[in-house]
This record gives structure tokens, C-alpha cells and sequence, in this order.
């Protein structure tokens, strides 16, 4: 197996600011991703902060109601779009040509692009912080006809949405298309590693589910601005049509953005573990059962809309049985753990919180199937405890947990493990601070998307505040760690981590700008 | 090994001794768990809930007792060795068919639950409630009672930023209204919800649950109290800048104290079907000041000064969430001051048009449907003669008639 490393071939790259501008090359995008991600992290979690800080106590102290709403929409939008997507299409470009011994994606200029696409996207969607009328706060669900209430903002809101899908369905594109025909000889789909799988149908996924938000975009665009009426009662429309459409979309955006997150989590237990992946076919199997499932679902974010008896009973049906297979994924990751030789390095505890604390949103999204118990649950505080259980512990560890297991391979340095164990700890305590309590309030009464609350919630609310104040400081240790490794520090060899297997374990480190040139044969 | 056990369990008795001593202090506000409530429905939820919690609590004592039990023994500082297996068929099938039994033992109770939540014949007594930004609009459909639910006078003072009042000083904050809906105990209320612009959801956990009001679709929901009593919830489906501030409030009153309120509150003067009638273009009773209960004997003449009076509390609770108290708007989320307004001190034909028919496509509603014309008549009086304005017109019921 080679590790060509020359560069004779390749035409003389540009430096500076024309470099990152004009790359195609999969390592820098993915870098360029990454980067664009985290600074997305910290503005969406500014907006938290700003959420968190009014509701540390009742009464309204330091913003006014609209502005509240403008945060928790543009929070989420921030989110799900500018940070957690682009975080795993990051990782997905470093990693899925290193771990299948390809020289790059398969379309490098596309790839420029779907990336470059973002900042002008976010740009429009940030700017609407200054407009009159502020920015969107019909919540990121975009539910008319509240949102067609919507000032300035609205043609912003519509087209950065439009930006942000086509962005990720050229990455999905791209992703697919290398997947399928750039495999080194010998690595078949069921040799391919697991983050590699997971990506594979999640871009699939997106493909499928982006143009439907597109198109539910597109007609609140022409029912405010062009005079039909999808959506408008008044018109002959209907608006719960338009929550089918978004959440049809919006069921299987969930899993795209966990089933990277599953990856990431089946390559690190095993690497920390010592021992190869438990039930490496039910896996894969499982991942596409949940993608299939995920298309059958979507109802169950609107049992309150008044659907008929027979449509409540189907997708509490069909969601329960979403259940069977992420239960076998916990299952093969304790199974993998068991009787291993396990080291606590901080990808690992990062890997091991994901599977608890995503284990425990997975319960609570049980409960939530359960229809009449849904009719409590609904809106109320005890949903944003379960997706944040899921997208934070989720999704967001299992980032970080990739970034501190990649890092070493893409800087050529470790990182400072104190300073990662640390800022695991710090994490992990106060993410469970933030978020249990709000299944108490949630149980207790309090709806979600409110800027104030009775006076009875109060005292987990400030629980809650203090916690996310915790863990929004620690992230700028997260930064400053990636940073201090990006400038130096002890080398890193090629495996870096001892227990690492696959093709991108055997390329230097730092991986050199092109790799597999020549490409390696797996047996 | 068992050194490294006993430090762990140390550290996590300690861990447990001091959430033990945290106990005492607890008020009773620290409320975990889902109300029981006051329907059979709501103690049938709250039996699923506590169901299926204690199903995954099971689930998770043996999940994450099987992780601790590896993490710390199976770790290589302890010199663990790391076994080879990386299958087994036998295990696989087996926590894939234990979790399907466990769900379809979940889902045959819950879809009982379901059936019967959903069955709304045979209902005592009806009422349609309409969503509006920001209240409740109640209406008893054989009574002839209308009237609206707006967030009371005292937790609106206190809600207002930096209103210097502390929320806790004030009764049910934000969880009051100025006309609770009342209802017989005992009785099947079958509500009929829908909404006047965006999407509303009206919630009484004590009730188990919720259902949206949706403009253009009528949804049903029922409820049967077991104990008089008030009880109290909030829109639960985001509604605009003052979502967090239409309280629902529910009053169960013994039958014959429910008959009382009624015949108090039925309009006196007319049959059935004319009262019916008469509600239906401006249910006038508004509710929105205490005082505007229906039938006041011989009004008196309409004057500026009277215009002005009323105007500043229908202001207060119409037109001050977005225009705000000192008609100075709000610019940053796009609503219009009206002190020195065009509107406000232009034509007064067009004014009036505004607050009758609202602006299509912004949160401007018409008010026309919710209040009468001597309350709009007051309103529009009171914009185009309060802080700056000195237009010196009076408007007159006759006016806003007119412009019907």
C-alpha cells in the first residue's frame, strides 16, 4: 500500500486568500467547513446566550418579545444549517477519501462551490438582524401564516434557505458520487467504514428531502409576494398542508443530521475499545432501516393539527418502531465496548457521552411517540429538552468527538489532552445542567418559544440559564485547543492512536495535501 | 481494581448525599413530573406517561448498567485484554425481537387512550374558541355568550420590559385572565377551535392536552372536569411577538353555579335565534375592559371626553403590545409608532379603514370583527387625540357603522 505523497504533477497552487477561494482540493474544503462551522457554532450559541440570559429569571429584562423570537428562529436556522451540517460535510470531505484510498472528491470544482455558496448564504440570513422589522421569528419551522407575517426579512429568509439546500445537495451529490466510484480496488460497500456508510445514505437523505423544502419555501415566497394561496385559508389554501411538506423534509433532516454523527461514533468506540465493531452488518442495515423509516414519520411533529384517528395511529406505529433500530446501534456500541481494553482519551469520553446522553433523548422521543401523552408533551418545554438531548449530546459531541480523534491527523500535532478532558468534563456537566431540567418544566406546564414564564418554572430555568452559560464559555477552550494544535505541538504519527485501523491511519500526519495519488489495494 | 471501584463510589455517594441535602430546601416549585389533572383523559395520559417512563427507565438501568459495568472493568489500565468477537446472530435477534414486544405492549393502550380522546359525540355543552393574536375568543353556541379572554390587567404591567414589578409579587402571573372560561363541572365541553389569523394552540395540562386552533379548519377537542376549581395553561404553538402572553384560563363551577352564570350572562334582551344573530357580525362585549359588560343601561351621550376615557383602556389592551403604551411603535420588529403618525393624524377616513380592516399581509389585524363601534370609535378618538396628536376630531359609532 503507498502512500504517494508527490507533487510534481499537480499545477503550482495559489497562496493566501486565493488559495482558500479558489481550492479544490478536498482537504482544504473540508478545513474551510469545519472552520465556517465552528464560527457559526459560536454566533448561533451568542443568540442562545442572549435566549438563556431572559429566561434566567420571570419577567422580561433584557429584550423585547420580538426580538426573543427573532433569537430562538434564528438560533435554530444557525444551527441545524451553519453549524451542524456544514461540521459533517467538513468531516466527511477530509475523511471519505482518506478512509476509502481516494485522490479527492470526485467533483473538486463542485465542491468549491457548495461550500463557497454558504457564507453568502449566511450572510443574507444575518443580515436580517438589521432591517426594519428585525429578523424572521416565526421560528425556524416557518409555519404560515405567522411567517408570511414576516417583514423585510422574508425574501431573505426564503432565499438563504434556497442557498443553504443547494449547497447541500451538491455536497450530497459529491459525496454519493465518490463514494460509488472512487473505492480503492478491494473495498467492497460492505468493507467500507461505517462514518463512510452512514454519509453515504444521509446523502441520499439529502437529496431526496432538500428540494422539498425548497419547493415549501418557494410558495410561501409567491403566496406573500405573487397572490396565490397555498397556504392561505382565506384563498382556498390550507396551512397544515404546509407543515406536511416542511416536516417531510424536516423528519429525515433529523437523521442527516445523526447518522454522521453515528459514524463518527462507530469509528472512535472501536479505536478506544480495542476491539473491532460488534455487529458491523446489523449496523449498516440499521442506518438504512432508520433512513427508510425516517421518510414514513413525519406526522408525528403535528399529532396536535387535528389528523384523523386512522393518520394518528400510523405514525405513532410507524415512529415506535424507529426505536428497534437505534436500539441495535446502542446495543452494538456497548457490545463493542464489552470486554474490551478501553483507554478514556477525550474522543472516547466524547464517544462515550454521546451514547448515554443520546441514549436518553432517544427515550424521551419514545415517549413522544406515545400520541395521547404527545398531546401534553407537544410544544411544551419537554420537546426542546429531547431534540437538544439529541443535537447537543447528540449530534455536537459526536463532532467534537470527531475533531479530537481527526485533529492530530490533519495538524500532524496532538492536541492538549488536559485541556480536551477538561473541556469534556466542563461539557458534559453542564449540557445535562441545561437541558434535563427543561423535561421537569416541559412536564410541569411551560410551553416552548416563550421570552417569559409563571413563576413556577422559575426556579429550573435558572438551573437551566447557568448551565448553558457553563457550557457556552467552555466551548472557547474547544477553539483555543484546535487552535494552539493547528501552531504546533508533540508530533503525531501515522496512526496516531493505537488502536486505529483503516486507510486513513496509514498516511502521514499531517496528511499531505494529496494523498492516494496511487491507490492502495485493500484486501 | 477495587481500589479504583471504591474511589468511584465514593465519589458517587458523595455526588448522592449532596443532591439528598439539596431536598429540604426544595420548595414545592421545583415541580417535576406531569400534573395528574382533572379528567378521566388527563389521568389516563399521565398513566401512559408514567408507563412508558418506567419502561425506559428499565431499559436504561440495563443499558447503561452494562456500559458502566465494561467502563470500568474492561479497560486496559486495569490490563484488560481485548476479546475478538464482533458478532453474534443469537444476541442480534434477540435485542431486536425483546424491543419490538415491548413496543407493541406500549402501543395497544396507547392507541385505547387515543380512540377514546378522540371521541367527541355525545357532548354537553359547546363552545368555539377562536385564536387571536394575542387572546381567546369564547363562544357558547347555544347561549348566545361571547365574549373575549385577554391576559389580565396586572400581569401585562408586570410583563412589560423593565416594568420594575417583580413577577412574583403577582398572582398566577402571566396565567390570568381578565374572563376565564367557565364551564359545569361534570359535563362533556366539546370545543370547536379555529383562528382568526395565525396559528394558536389552546392548553390545559389538568385537562391532558392540547389541539391547535387553525385558521379555516374547525378542530375539536373535549375535556370533562371531575372537580370545580380553576385551571390554568397558555397558548402552546407560536403565535407572534406576544405568544407567550395569552394565558388560557379555565373556570369548573358546580352545576347550579354554572346555571347562575349563565342566565347572568346570557344577553337579556333577545330569543335565541336573534341572539345568535346579533352576536355573530360583532361579538360586542368584549371583554377586553371589565366594564364592558354587555347591557348598560342608557349610555350617555358620546363625547371627547367619554371617547377618551374608554379609548385609553381599550388601547391599553388592544393596540399597546405592538404600537406600545406611548403610541411610539416599535420599530425594530416593524410596527408603526402612531404618536405623529400620517395615519394617525391624516385623513381620518383612512384611519378608520386601517383599524376596521387591519393591513393585509402584516400583523396589522382588522378589528373590526372583535370590537363594536362605539369601542373603535373610542380607540380611533382616543390614537388621533393622545401624546402628540392633537387632531381634535371625534369619532363617532356612526362613523365606524359607515365604514363597515
Amino acid at each position: 500500500m503507498t502512500t504517494a505523497t508527490h507533487t510534481e504533477h499537480h499545477a503550482p497552487e495559489p497562496t493566501g486568500l486565493r488559495r482558500w477561494l479558489t481550492t479544490t482540493n478536498h482537504k482544504d474544503i473540508g478545513s474551510l467547513y469545519l472552520m465556517f462551522s465552528l464560527l457559526m457554532f459560536f454566533v448561533g450559541g451568542a443568540m442562545a446566550m442572549v435566549i438563556r440570559a431572559e429566561l434566567f429569571q420571570p419577567g422580561l429584562q433584557l429584550v423585547d418579545p420580538g426580538f426573543f423570537n427573532q433569537m430562538t428562529t434564528m438560533h435554530a436556522l444557525i444551527m441545524i444549517f451553519g453549524a451542524v451540517m456544514p461540521a459533517f460535510v467538513g468531516l466527511a470531505n477530509w475523511m471519505v477519501p482518506l478512509m476509502i484510498g481516494a485522490p479527492d472528491m470526485a467533483l473538486p470544482r463542485l465542491n468549491n462551490w457548495s461550500f463557497w455558496i454558504l457564507p453568502f448564504a449566511f450572510t443574507l440570513l444575518l443580515s436580517t438582524l438589521f432591517m426594519p422589522g428585525g429578523a424572521p421569528a416565526g421560528g425556524w419551522t416557518m409555519y404560515p401564516p405567522l411567517v408570511l407575517q414576516t417583514g423585510d426579512a422574508f425574501p431573505f429568509l426564503i432565499f438563504s434557505v434556497h442557498l443553504m439546500g443547494l449547497s447541500s445537495i451538491m455536497g450530497a451529490i459529491n459525496i454519493i458520487v465518490t463514494i460509488m466510484n472512487m473505492r480503492a480496488p478491494g473495498m467492497t460497500l460492505l468493507k467500507m467504514p461505517l462514518f463512510v456508510w452512514t454519509w453515504l445514505i444521509t446523502a441520499y437523505l439529502l437529496i431526496l428531502v432538500m428540494p422539498v423544502l425548497a419547493g415549501a419555501v418557494t410558495m410561501l415566497l409567491t403566496d406573500k409576494y405573487f397572490g396565490t394561496a397555498f397556504f392561505t385559508a382565506a384563498g382556498g389554501g390550507d396551512p397544515v398542508m404546509f407543515q406536511h411538506i416542511f416536516w417531510f423534509f424536516g423528519h429525515p433532516e433529523v437523521y442527516i443530521m445523526i447518522l454522521p454523527a453515528f459514524g463518527i461514533i462507530s469509528e472512535i468506540i472501536p479505536t478506544f475499545a480495542r476491539k473491532p465493531l460488534f455487529g458491523y452488518n446489523a449496523m449498516v442495515y440499521a442506518t438504512a432501516s432508520i433512513a427508510f423509516l425516517s421518510f414514513i414519520v413525519w406526522a408525528h411533529h403535528m399529532f396536535t393539527v387535528g389528523m384523523p384517528l386512522a393518520g394518528q395511529l400510523f405514525f405513532m406505529f410507524a415512529t415506535m418502531l424507529i426505536a428497534v433500530p437505534t436500539g441495535v446501534k446502542v446495543f452494538n456500541w456497548v457490545a463493542t465496548m464489552w470486554r474490551g481494553a478501553m483507554t478514556f482519551e477525550t474522543p472516547m469520553l466524547f464517544a462515550l457521552a454521546f451514547v448515554f446522553l443520546f441514549t436518553i433523548g432517544g427515550f424521551s422521543g419514545l415517549m413522544l411517540a406515545i400520541v395521547p401523552a404527545d398531546m401534553q408533551y407537544h410544544d411544551s418545554y419537554f420537546v426542546v429538552a429531547h431534540f437538544h438531548y439529541v443535537l447537543v449530546p447528540g449530534a455536537v459531541f459526536a463532532i467534537m468527538a470527531g475533531v479530537y480523534y481527526w485533529l492530530p491527523k490533519w495538524t500532524g500535532h496532538m492536541y492538549d489532552e488536559k485541556m480536551g478532558k477538561l473541556h469534556f468534563w466542563l461539557s458534559a456537566i453542564s449540557v445535562n445542567l441545561t437541558f434535563f431540567p427543561m423535561h421537569f418544566v416541559g412536564l410541569a406546564g411551560m410551553p416552548r418559544r416563550i421570552p417569559d414564564y409563571a413563576t413556577q418554572f422559575a426556579d429550573f430555568n435558572a438551573v437551566a440559564s447557568v448551565g448553558a452559560f457553563i457550557f457556552g464559555f467552555s466551548q472557547l477552550l474547544f477553539a483555543y485547543n484546535i487552535w494552539r494544535c493547528a501552531r504546533g505541538g508533540a508530533k503525531a504519527t501515522s496512526q496516531v492512536w493505537e488502536g486505529a485501523h483503516g486507510l486513513e491511519w496509514t498516511v502521514p500526519s499531517p496528511a499531505p495535501h494529496h494523498t492516494f495519488d496511487t491507490p492502495p489495494v485493500v484486501k | 481494581m477495587s481500589n479504583l471501584m471504591t474511589r468511584w463510589t465514593g465519589r458517587i455517594a458523595a455526588f448522592a448525599a449532596l443532591l439528598f441535602a439539596l431536598q429540604p430546601s426544595a420548595r414545592a416549585d421545583w415541580e417535576l413530573n406531569m400534573p395528574r389533572g382533572v379528567t378521566g383523559i388527563s389521568g389516563e395520559v399521565y398513566d401512559l406517561h408514567m408507563l412508558i417512563f418506567g419502561v425506559c427507565v428499565l431499559i436504561a438501568v440495563v443499558v447503561f448498567g452494562l456500559m458502566i459495568i465494561s467502563i470500568f472493568k474492561h479497560r486496559k489500565s486495569l490490563g484488560a485484554e481485548p476479546a475478538r468477537f464482533s458478532h453474534s446472530t443469537k444476541v442480534e435477534i434477540v435485542w431486536t425481537v425483546i424491543p419490538i414486544i415491548i413496543l407493541v405492549a406500549m402501543a395497544i393502550p396507547a392507541a385505547d387512550t387515543l380512540v377514546r380522546m378522540e371521541d367527541t359525540r355525545n357532548s354537553d355543552i359547546s363552545v368555539k374558541v377562536t385564536g387571536y393574536q394575542w387572546k381567546w375568543h369564547y363562544e357558547y353556541i347555544d347561549e348566545g355568550i361571547s365574549f373575549f379572554s385577554n391576559l389580565d390587567a396586572e400581569s401585562n404591567r408586570a410583563r412589560q420590559v423593565d416594568s420594575g414589578i417583580d413577577p412574583f409579587t403577582v398572582d398566577n402571573y402571566l396565567l390570568n385572565v381578565d374572563k376565564p372560561l367557565v364551564v359545569p363541572v361534570g359535563a362533556k365541553v366539546r370545543l370547536l377551535l379555529t383562528s382568526n389569523d395565525v396559528i394558536h394552540s389552546w392548553w390545559v395540562p389538568a385537562f391532558g392536552g392540547k389541539k391547535d386552533a387553525i385558521p379555516g379548519f374547525v378542530n375539536e377537542f373535549w375535556f370533562q372536569a371531575d372537580e370545580p376549581g380553576t385551571y390554568r395553561g397558555q397558548c402552546a404553538e407560536l403565535c407572534g411577538r406576544d405568544h407567550g402572553f395569552m394565558p388560557v384560563v379555565v373556570e369548573v363551577l358546580p352545576t347550579t353555579e354554572f346555571d347562575r352564570w349563565l342566565a347572568d350572562n346570557r344577553p337579556a334582551d333577545a330569543a335565541p335565534e336573534t341572539r345568535m344573530a346579533a352576536a355573530e357580525p360583532a361579538p360586542s362585549s368584549s371583554g377586553l375592559v371589565s366594564e364592558a359588560a354587555a347591557a348598560t343601561p342608557e349610555p350617555p351621550a358620546w363625547s371627547m371626553e367619554r371617547a377618551m376615557d374608554r379609548g385609553e383602556n381599550l388601547y391599553a389592551s388592544a393596540c399597546a403590545a405592538c404600537h406600545q403604551p406611548g403610541g411610539q411603535g416599535l420599530a425594530a420588529a416593524g410596527f408603526p409608532a402612531l404618536d405623529g403618525s400620517p395615519v394617525a393624524t391624516g385623513p381620518v377616513d383612512q384611519h378608520i379603514d386601517i383599524a376596521v380592516n387591519g393591513v393585509p399581509g402584516t400583523a396589522m389585524a382588522g378589528f373590526g370583527p372583535q370590537l363594536s363601534d362605539e369601542e373603535l370609535a373610542a380607540i380611533v378618538t382616543y390614537q388621533r387625540n393622545a401624546w402628540g396628536n392633537d387632531t381634535g376630531d371625534l369619532v363617532t359609532p356612526e362613523d365606524i357603522a359607515a365604514a363597515r
